[in-house]
């Protein structure tokens, strides 16, 4: 009667119930699910929010935009001269011709650029730092030798979806805070029934001398059972479905969803759940038990 | 032995119970048991009769340490248990056996591992169970029904088993609320000289009964009377009470 997890058999006598014979390890098994799903989407989320953010990270995009083509070949030139020249600038490169078909073709067509329709030069900017300062610069540096350049920082661009990621980010850890109050709380709900139902034996137990220490063990001993049963199951099921998902979104080949991977340490975190379930369940029934018994003489 | 049962006054070293001005109120009702002010001394044999309602069964969950008074001090044990904080009542309560009117054994465990109990509550090691609890089924009878459940025992056989299970930790006190109720009068005379050689080896013993035909078997018990939840003979005097006692 006194080590917290390994029963002797005259311990489990004491409260007999089967394993699995009440709807505990199965509302724990659900519970686990939903919260490795929970967890998982809130990791992957995660990921691809910090994936997105290190590609659009100190990227900017400038437009000459010019009518006269003369003009704004020599302002793209001159651009690209200054760009060179400052200290941000990691690189600067002119977006050639073929790749601005290939950029307008959705829209124009594969023979919508001709020699008559005025298309702005684009120049893909990498920056040093991603930093107020650093865009600042080069805008300052852009706009002194072409006025009518504009310069779009990716990050203003995809700032949005970014935030859209972080907020689901954020539901997904409220999700997991909530399904383990609801998993607490199913386990003092069958801590409670319990306490009723072995009322009488926990009463001779008492008269006899048991602390309601030793008494807890009995029921917090059970609760890790059931969890442990429950949280395992749950757990299989998630990954299974993650799996599934994963492999769905490798085929789909988008490049914000290769960014949303789990990865090495999201499964190192989603398999902390079970164990954590297991404790969450502990702990629970302990206080549970030790409060209803604190009441009793 | 006279002085064993005797008027509150200042506890000697050989009381092991002392009570002082105790009462007791369920609720807001009136009080079940009033001014109880008696000492009991260790080693020795009390019986505790009274009519029905008189408070018997409430004395002795006192005694037991179900319950705790509304008023009074009691000392057990040279330790004042009412002021005592409940994570202190379990060392008190292991040196306490007790025998319910009702058995009250756990019904889902053999008549083993129900004497066992008290001897796994005190965290006694496996190994050093099975030959005290066998010496003790076989003490009361029952070696042959050490794998039966309660459900499939008679009462007598019950009885027994609930008092096997109260005197396997050799307890300082023995409680037993009328223990001989539902057996024949054989097996009430081998009961009663079980509980007199437990006495024999130093517990003391009180036992709450209606059969007046038992206070005359055990010639070293005194008697305490309870009346309307008082004590009507403190001062232990009445040793045996008169056969026209109400039953």
């Amino acid at each position: 009667m006194n080590n917290p997890l390994i029963a002797s058999a005259a311990d489990r006598r004491l409260l007999p119930e089967g394993r699995l014979a009440g709807p505990m390890p199965w509302v724990i098994a659900i519970m686990t699910f939903l919260t490795v799903l929970a967890a998982g989407a809130g990791l992957a989320l995660g990921n691809a929010a910090s994936g997105l953010g290190d590609q659009l990270a100190g990227k900017l995009t400038i437009q000459i935009v010019e009518a006269n083509p003369d003009l704004r070949d020599s302002q793209t030139r001159t651009v690209l001269a200054v760009l060179a020249r400052i200290g941000p600038v990691a690189s600067a490169a002119r977006v050639d011709e073929v790749r601005m078909r290939e950029l307008l073709a959705p829209w124009l067509g594969k023979d919508g650029i001709d020699a008559d329709l005025p298309v702005p030069s684009l120049i893909d900017v990498s920056l040093r730092s991603s930093d107020a300062r650093s865009v600042e610069e080069v805008v300052s540096t852009v706009k002194a030798v072409a006025p009518s350049a504009r310069v779009d920082a990716h990050a203003q661009w995809l700032g949005p979806l970014q935030g859209l990621l972080s907020t689901l980010r954020w539901l997904s850890v409220a999700l997991v805070a909530l399904m383990a109050a609801t998993m607490a709380a199913a386990v003092v709900l069958a801590a409670r029934t319990a306490l009723v139902t072995h009322r009488a034996t926990i009463d001779i137990m008492h008269l006899m001398g048991a602390s309601d220490v030793q008494v807890a063990r009995l029921f917090q001993r059970r609760a890790a059972l059931d969890a442990l049963f429950g949280s395992l199951l749950g757990w299989i099921c998630g990954a299974l479905v993650i799996f599934g998902l994963g492999g769905r979104m490798a085929n789909v080949g988008a490049a914000l969803l290769d960014t949303g991977g789990l990865g090495w340490k999201g499964w190192l975190v989603i398999s902390l759940l079970p164990p954590a379930a297991v404790l969450l369940s502990i702990l629970t029934a302990r206080m549970t038990v030790v409060r209803a018994l604190a009441r009793m003489l | 032995m006279a002085s064993a049962c005797k008027a509150s006054g200042v506890g000697t070293v050989s009381n092991i119970v002392q009570f002082e001005n105790v009462g007791l109120r369920y609720g807001t009702g009136a009080e079940t048991l009033s001014d109880l002010s008696f000492s009991l001394s260790r080693g020795a044999f009390y019986f505790l009769t009274g009519p029905s309602g008189a408070g018997k069964t409430s004395l002795l969950r006192l005694l037991y340490l179900a319950q705790r008074p509304s008023r009074g001090q009691i000392r057990m044990f040279g330790e004042n248990l009412v002021a005592a904080p409940r994570d202190r009542l379990p060392v008190f309560r292991r040196r306490i056996g007790v025998v319910f009117q009702d058995f009250r054994l756990v019904q889902h465990l053999s008549a083993f591992d129900n004497v066992a109990l008290p001897l796994r509550v005190a965290g006694t090691d496996e190994r050093e169970i099975e030959a005290p609890v066998r010496e003790m089924l076989a003490w009361v009878g029952l070696q042959d029904r050490a794998d039966a459940r309660p459900a499939t025992l008679s009462g007598g056989e019950q009885q027994r088993v609930a008092i096997a299970r109260a005197v396997i930790g050799r307890p300082d006190i023995l409680v037993a609320d009328e223990p001989t109720g539902n057996v024949d009068p054989d097996m009430a005379q081998r009961l009663l000289h079980l509980f007199d050689g437990l006495n024999r080896l130093g517990t003391t013993v009180v036992v709450a009964t209606h059969d007046l035909h038992l206070l005359s078997r055990v010639g070293t018990a005194q008697m305490m009377r309870l009346d309307r939840g008082r004590l009507s003979d403190p001062t232990g005097a009445l040793k045996y009470p008169p056969l026209s006692e109400d039953g």
